[in-house]
């Protein structure tokens, strides 16, 4: 009995995160256990008391102001300071840390694919390195997904044609569940795996034993080329596009005298929407659209590897 | 000796015509009466009906889940029925529930009117809901929708098979007969009111159904635009919301939520104001705190419609719109909170009548008070991340809507059966039925909590091996509770013939529809009442000595 109660009320926490949505939670049940439990008490003792026939007291006016106004505003202070730290909680797990490794996932009915940043790739499984952050940028093939580990305590939506982030830091080894949490048709409750946290030494194990030879930025390096891409991309090019170097997380001027950050998202849709954001001073009918011709998969490498391209400032290797 | 309960207006004289259910029995009589209490019994037969229909598939859904790898049903028929279940509880049984069935049979009668403002509009609104769930009911007879009753795209509008468009067509026509009614209720509320029956005269329920009047006019026409555009992409790939084509799949979230989550207090409001009714005449006491409680009503209206965004924290909206969200959805559970506590403080020295409606609402309140503060967990935005999508949500809205709302409707239905059938229903397996309801309902829904907490997320056919004990308790408690629903409907349908007769007011309560016979007249008053009291004029003193005397005409003395 108390080994069912210790999982049905302490499960797995095997994230950093979870401990303060666990504290938050807990915070919470104590919280509304205490006002459910002094409703259901008021109500039952003034049913017993005031029942048709009792020798109680009874009176048919009474004041109201003092009592509505002391139980409107203490709720009031209560939900603010929940409120903070609630969100408090939730800015934390918006904001990924600058160490997190990189792990791409794209969704589709009925799979996760994940690729790690050293190119290898698995299915409905995502192998970790405790105490490592996890930074996930996710897109969906498809119809909207879910990225959700109980034991983790958190959850993104994976949408179509936009990148999401999720980010964690496990901290506890072992198997845990990976569902997808957002309705996805017939095979939505069998998308989803395992997510497996290891000790260092077994990662190692694990990371040695792959086939892979290709790293995300050689990958993308590899369809930049192929693609055609650097034909007009490359520092050698005829054509006049716009250099890529360095271009990552830095503004880029729109011909619309807008500017945006050139973000995972920004880049993507310039891929495969190139009509969308024109750079100023270059023509508008000069990038071809990769849509249909690239996947979700293949655009994140490119992604990876123009990301690259930022933080060496070197060129196309 | 002092009256129990001083009547917002004397009792009527005799009306020497026949009640409203002996003027003309005729099927014709009944398709086109404009008779706002007729028509109150229309919708009664057709929602009891569709929640049969909705009742089966969440059976079906119930015993698929006793294991683990979902033996009974496939995947494929899985995802229908939680769409049939969640569409038809939804749009054909909830929101109608209160207010086109009660609503229509009481509201014209608390304002001491012969009908609502437009008789002809609250037939036609019938015949709308009656015609949208025919398209509802045929899109599930040809095979069926598996988008879920949310319609989420780019599935429903690009990838799900089946009969989207037809489902949807049938919610739009439904649509427009909940908007037709509210109109009807607000005006009727404005124009229609007894003379000296002031706006702080009119009883809770008035208050609530105009409140809920609002939002079903305000809201509902959202929801037409949303499914409007969904379909045009579904049949003509018109690109607004599927990225694929050009479209924002978050735009449809934020339009159907625009819509949906006013529709939730469009499925609880009117419960409030049956519970405010039924705990006056049973504490023999005015509700506590009258303006505090009519207001809240308003003030949920208007802050319900600033909600929305707490569907959608972990959608990709900004984190930023999640905090706006977050601490709206925290403000708009103060005045329901305000309700429960003035209903909990109504009972204080009053003389509570243990009958059945009054069973009901001490269900209500205690599983409303559960549904509420767990909806503080889901405004809590760090712990939605974990929760949304899960059991634990299942578990929330229906403490709200089958724990609030249905226990309101039977609640409602057993204080008013005496008006609208004229007779009484059996005390003792009433009691009982409703006791087995609201155990069936715990046991149903509390284990789903945990289900939730522990991380199983919600539409799914198969889960995890560890879930299985709780989802054993959550099925057993659902065939508790279908025990707890079929009782009523077989001592209603006794009761119409073997049933006590009621006489015009049996629970000597003080609405206007209490000084008409049972049932009333087919024009509810024969004179027209002049109001000259607030409502809730009970005095639990009073009662007291009231049944002290008969007592001890009973019993004498020296007995004792």
């Amino acid at each position: 009995m108390t080994a069912l109660l210790a999982v049905w009320f302490l499960p797995e926490r095997a994230s950093d995160i979870a401990r303060e949505v666990d504290a938050l939670f807990y915070g919470l049940l104590v919280l509304c256990g205490i006002i459910a439990i002094g409703v259901c008490a008021a109500v039952i003792v003034f049913c017993l008391r005031y029942r048709q026939g009792s020798n109680a007291t009874r009176q048919a006016e009474q004041k109201t102001i003092p009592l509505e106004i002391t139980w409107s505003a203490i709720p009031l202070v209560i939900f603010i300071a929940l409120f903070i730290w609630a969100g408090a909680v939730y800015f934390h797990m918006s904001k990924p840390p600058d160490n997190a490794t990189e792990i791409h996932v794209v969704g589709k009915q009925w799979m996760w694919k994940i690729q790690h940043p050293t190119g290898r790739r698995e299915i409905n499984e995502i192998h970790l390195l405790i105490n490592q952050p996890v930074k996930l940028l996710m897109t969906s093939q498809d119809v909207i997904h879910d990225v959700f580990v109980p034991a983790f305590r958190t959850k993104q939506d994976v949408l179509p044609g936009r990148y999401t982030i999720e980010w964690f830091t496990p901290i506890k080894t072992g198997d845990y569940h990976l569902f997808c949490a957002e309705y996805c048709g017939d095979g939505h409750s069998r998308m989803g795996g395992w997510v497996h946290v290891m000790a260092p030494d077994a990662y190692a194990k694990w990371l040695a034993d792959t086939s892979t030879t290709e790293s995300v930025v050689a990958a993308g390096a590899r369809l930049f080329q192929a693609r055609g891409c650097a034909g007009c991309h490359g520092p050698n090019a005829t054509v006049h596009a716009p250099p890529l170097n360095g271009i990552f997380g830095h503004p880029v001027a729109l011909s619309t005298g807008k500017t945006v950050i050139a973000d995972e998202q920004y880049i993507h849709d310039s891929i495969l929407q190139p009509k969308k954001d024109i750079v100023a001073g270059y023509p508008d009918n000069l990038m071809p659209t990769y849509q249909g011709q690239l996947g979700e998969e293949e655009v994140m490498e490119l992604i990876g590897y123009i990301k690259a391209l930022g933080s060496t400032s070197g060129g196309v290797p | 000796m002092n009256a129990i309960a001083t009547p917002q207006a004397p009792p009527q004289p005799p009306s020497h015509e026949p009640s409203y259910l002996a003027v003309e029995n005729t099927v014709r009589s009944w398709l086109l009466t404009t008779d706002h209490k007729r028509i109150g019994i229309l919708y009664m037969i057709s929602i009891t009906l569709f929640f049969l229909v909705g009742g089966a598939a969440a059976t079906l859904m119930r015993l698929n889940l006793l294991t683990p790898q979902g033996a009974l049903v496939t995947s494929t028929t899985y995802n229908k029925l939680f769409t049939i279940h969640g569409v038809i509880m939804v749009w054909f049984f909830l929101i109608p529930s209160v207010p086109t069935v009660i609503g229509n049979f009481v509201l014209p009668m608390m304002l001491g009117a012969r009908d609502v403002a437009f008789p002809r509009l609250n037939l036609a609104s019938w015949y709308l809901f009656i015609g949208g769930g025919a398209f509802a009911l045929w899109a599930i007879i040809a095979g069926g929708v598996d988008t879920g009753w949310t319609f989420y795209t780019p599935y429903s509008s690009t990838y799900a098979n089946g009969h989207v468009i037809a489902m949807a067509t049938g919610i739009f026509i439904a649509g427009f007969g909940s908007i037709a009614t509210g109109l009807n209720f607000i005006v009727t509320v404005h124009k229609m009111r007894a003379p000296g029956l002031t706006w702080h005269r009119l009883p809770l329920f008035v208050w609530s159904m105009y409140s809920t009047s609002v939002i079903l006019v305000l809201a509902t026409p959202v929801l037409a635009i949303t499914l409007v555009l969904m379909a045009l992409e579904r049949a003509f790939g018109i690109g607004i919301f599927d990225p694929a084509i050009g479209g924002d799949p978050l735009l449809f979230q934020h339009l159907f939520w625009f819509y949906s989550h006013p529709a939730v207090y469009i499925m609880i409001l009117p419960g409030m104001g049956v519970v405010s009714e039924i705990i006056a005449c049973f504490s023999r006491k005015a509700v506590f705190g009258y303006y505090f409680v009519a207001y809240s009503s308003v003030a949920i209206a208007v802050l319900g419609f600033v909600v929305w965004g707490h569907h959608m924290f972990v959608s990709s909206q900004s984190i930023y719109a999640g905090m706006v969200f977050s601490i709206l959805s925290f403000l708009v559970s103060i005045p329901s909170a305000i309700k429960v506590f003035n209903w909990t403080a109504t009972l204080y020295r009053g003389s509570i009548w243990f009958q059945t409606p009054f069973l009901y609402v001490l269900g209500f309140i205690g599983l409303f008070t559960i549904g509420g503060l767990t909806g503080l967990f889901l405004a809590a935005l760090a712990v939605d991340v974990h929760l949304t999508d899960t059991y634990f949500v299942i578990a929330h809205f229906h403490y709200i809507m089958v724990g609030g709302m249905v226990m309101a409707y039977l609640g409602g239905l057993h204080y008013w059966w005496p008006k609208i059938s004229g007779r009484m229903y059996p005390e003792l397996l009433a009691k009982l039925s409703a006791l087995f309801i609201f155990a069936g309902f715990n046991l149903t829904f509390f284990p789903q909590f945990i289900l939730g907490y522990l991380g199983m997320p919600r539409r799914y056919h198969a889960y995890a091996p560890e879930f299985q004990v709780l989802n054993v308790l959550s099925t057993a408690g659902a065939s508790i509770l279908a025990i707890g629903y079929f009782l009523p409907l077989a001592y209603f349908l006794w009761s119409l013939r073997y049933g006590k007769v009621a006489g015009p007011n049996p629970w000597q309560a003080t609405g206007l529809e209490w000084t008409t016979e049972s049932p009333p007249p087919e024009h509810n008053f024969t004179v027209v009442p002049i109001v000259t009291e607030p409502p809730y004029a009970y005095d639990p003193v009073a009662a007291e000595e009231a049944l002290a005397a008969k007592r001890e005409q009973r019993e004498p003395a020296y007995v004792r």
